[in-house]
């Protein structure tokens, strides 16, 4: 190929020039299913070795010294929710991260709510 | 709040995070309120739609394409170190109904946003909330030159139930966006008391759990 087609032969309609599930190993669905949108996680620190993460489970690392949630985390680094439960998932299971569940809950609780609403009326 | 784990190296708290939603039709202004009451500039995650979707996005015309991708808007308030709120917008198109069911989940309310001009469009927001059961005020986006209804023409036109609270707001401006949230968490409170008086359930004020 002539090196100015090699240069040219893709523009942004293209997408991403790393498909979103090479960087979960071709998986779609993560391991620990309770994740949801709003579940807040938190690094840990551990002897675990960093190397062996991906860069993007690096910049989740290092997002979540303080508690983000998934879709902070997903909007942060650029990447779509679903590849980052995936991602999420496996630092779960390596103990790097800690999260606290968010969704189904079937009923939140009268303190809950009056304190979000003294929050809101703060704002 | 819950200590992070059993590791004695941190005193970490994890807080709780409370979703509200914010629906209503492809333009009434959802990214707009988010923004609005957001302490961040809204931000945008993508899902990505692959087979979980197939069955229910139309494909047709782009058979060669086997992902595509559905962008949610959402903001987030701080309440306290132990509590975050956040507000994530509806995708607006039909086709992404598939993705309300994990929005939905743990959901204390929503706010469907009306543009009058396109009242149908909130139809299937309002049905949505009725059949989950889930907490919903309306509020009635006013539009620079769109012909203004009294709430109760809305209420009308929407079939809604009495006890909804219908209100008028303008979603560029902070506090009629906050006046939203207010009327939906105090709405939540008011059926809340009223399952625990149907229930005849033990409810101490401000010491049940």
């Amino acid at each position: 190929m002539p090196v100015d087609e090699e240069i040219h032969w893709f523009d942004e309609a293209a997408g991403p020039l790393v498909r979103p599930y090479a960087m979960t190993r071709g998986r779609t669905r993560p391991g620990n299913t309770e994740l949801d949108l709003a579940t807040q996680i938190v690094s840990v620190l551990t002897d675990n070795d960093l190397q062996t993460l991906t860069p993007e489970q690096f910049s989740i690392i290092d997002l979540c010294r303080h508690p983000l949630s998934v879709a902070e985390v997903a909007a942060y680094i650029d990447v779509p929710l679903i590849v980052v439960k995936v991602l999420v998932s496996d630092l779960i299971e390596r103990g790097d991260v800690v999260t606290r569940y968010a969704g189904a809950v079937e009923r939140p609780s009268r303190n809950l709510l009056e304190a979000v609403l003294d929050g809101v009326r703060r704002i | 709040m819950v200590s992070a784990g059993s590791d004695p190296q941190t005193e970490l708290v994890i807080p709780t995070s409370v979703k509200v939603l914010v629906a209503g039709g492809f333009g009434a202004g959802k990214t707009t309120l988010v923004g609005s009451v957001s302490e961040i500039p809204p931000l945008s995650t993508e899902e990505l739609l692959t087979e979980a979707g197939e069955d229910v996005d139309d494909l047709a015309g782009v058979e060669g394409k086997t992902t595509t991708t559905v962008a949610l808007d959402f903001g987030r308030i701080s309440i306290s170190t132990e509590i975050v709120l956040y507000l994530f917008g509806t995708p607006g198109q039909n086709r992404f109904w598939f993705m309300w069911d994990e929005l939905a989940n743990g959901a204390i309310g929503a706010i469907v946003l009306v543009d009058t001009r396109r009242l149908d469009s909130s139809f299937p927001s309002v049905d949505f909330f009725e059949r989950r059961k889930i907490p919903f005020v309306v509020a009635v986006n006013c539009f620079d030159g769109a012909h203004s209804y009294a709430p109760e023409e809305v209420r009308k036109a929407l079939v809604l139930n009495p006890e909804v609270p219908v209100l008028m707001v303008d979603a560029r401006e902070r506090e009629s966006s906050k006046r939203a949230l207010v009327t939906l968490v105090e709405h939540v409170l008011a059926r809340m008391a009223e399952s625990a008086g149907e229930d005849a359930a033990l409810v101490s004020p401000g010491n049940s759990v």
